[in-house]
């Protein structure tokens, strides 16, 4: 209980894990709210990764946390980048709105 | 003592994610993600990972938050109109969540290492050394390749971002290469000696061209 192993890590990041999760459900039409809902999830990746880091005493875990940071950010960048020009084209951002390349 | 910071920390950790996905205003869904950050950042310095915790701050605190924040403040969004459902898809969500939640709690109530994970270690922390001259030693040498494509894939997603948000706006002025470079004769090219430059030449100045003659007068002699 009060020596903090992995075991802690590994709790919280699955518990923030479940709340990303809940959260895009709970927020069907709002994208802006599902896009930091899926940054809470990459958070409790790293999480994850950190956790085993310090456990093992190995650096890949760390070094791997730092690509998912990576690619996170160029993810929201180019995500908010298209929720920007749909917004322009349609005055709205409703998730089931978004179905124009549905057959 | 680190075992209470750890658990204040986590704390405020997970009320904040709560707060971002239940919130009614998406820019106090913002502010709340960024105290996460903040957070999981204070996490990251318990388990001795220094450099990513920085790494968070600066990244997700400054740039990524600040970005959502931007987005948020910048569209003219009803979000009341977009609450609509929460109700309808809240015990759904609560329903998957709650078995996801149990399914990972069972993994790590089995889950074990291995007998040999010590040896199977990719990269051991090479001893002596701090946490963020550790990662340089790592990622420069074992790693170089994929952090060269992760240099990559940043840059083509600065470009992809910029290319789908510019807009040409049809009444702005900017300049015209094209149109500056086509619109006097022809770009002059000199050959000065080796270490003169064009300085004996004073200011160069393309002569203008010559001013079209006057039109003749003709006389038709008066008849008028």
């Amino acid at each position: 209980m009060f020596t903090i192993g992995l075991g802690h890590y590994l709790t919280v990041g699955a518990i923030l894990f479940v709340l990303g999760v809940f959260g895009i459900f709970m927020n069907r039409k709002n994208v802006i709210v599902i896009l930091m809902s899926v940054e809470l999830i990459l958070l409790s990746v790293n999480m994850n990764l950190v956790g085993f880091s310090a456990a093992l005493d190995d650096l890949a875990g760390q070094i791997f946390a730092m690509f998912i940071l990576t690619v996170a950010a160029a993810e929201a960048a180019i995500g908010l980048a298209i929720l920007v020009i749909y917004f322009r084209n349609r005055g709205t951002i409703e998730v089931e709105d978004i179905s124009a390349l549905k057959g | 003592m680190i075992a209470l910071a750890f658990y204040l920390f986590a704390f405020i950790l997970i009320a904040s994610a709560t707060m971002v996905v239940t919130s009614r205003n998406p820019v106090h869904s913002v502010l709340y993600l960024i105290l996460a950050f903040f957070n999981a950042a204070a996490l990251f310095l318990i388990a001795g990972a220094e450099f990513l915790a920085m790494i968070l701050v600066i990244v997700y605190v400054g740039a990524v938050a600040v970005l959502f924040l931007f987005v948020v403040m910048m569209l003219d969004i009803d979000f009341t109109q977009l609450r609509e459902g929460f109700q309808r898809y809240a015990p759904f969500g609560a329903v998957v969540g709650g078995i996801l939640f149990l399914e990972l709690l069972f993994v790590l109530g089995a889950w074990q290492f291995s007998t040999d994970a010590a040896d199977l270690r990719l990269s051991p922390t090479p001893g002596g050394a701090s946490n963020t001259e550790a990662i340089g030693r790592v990622l420069y040498t074992d790693y170089i390749y994929l952090f060269q494509i992760s240099g990559l894939i940043l840059l083509v997603a600065m470009i992809g971002a910029i290319v789908l948000t510019l807009r040409d706006r049809k009444n702005t002025r900017a300049q015209s290469v094209e149109a500056q470079l086509a619109r006097l004769g022809q770009v002059e090219s000199l050959n000065p000696a080796l270490g003169q430059g064009v300085a004996t030449a004073d200011i160069l100045r393309r002569k203008l061209p010559e001013p079209p003659p006057p039109p003749q007068k003709i006389e038709h002699g008066g008849h008028h």
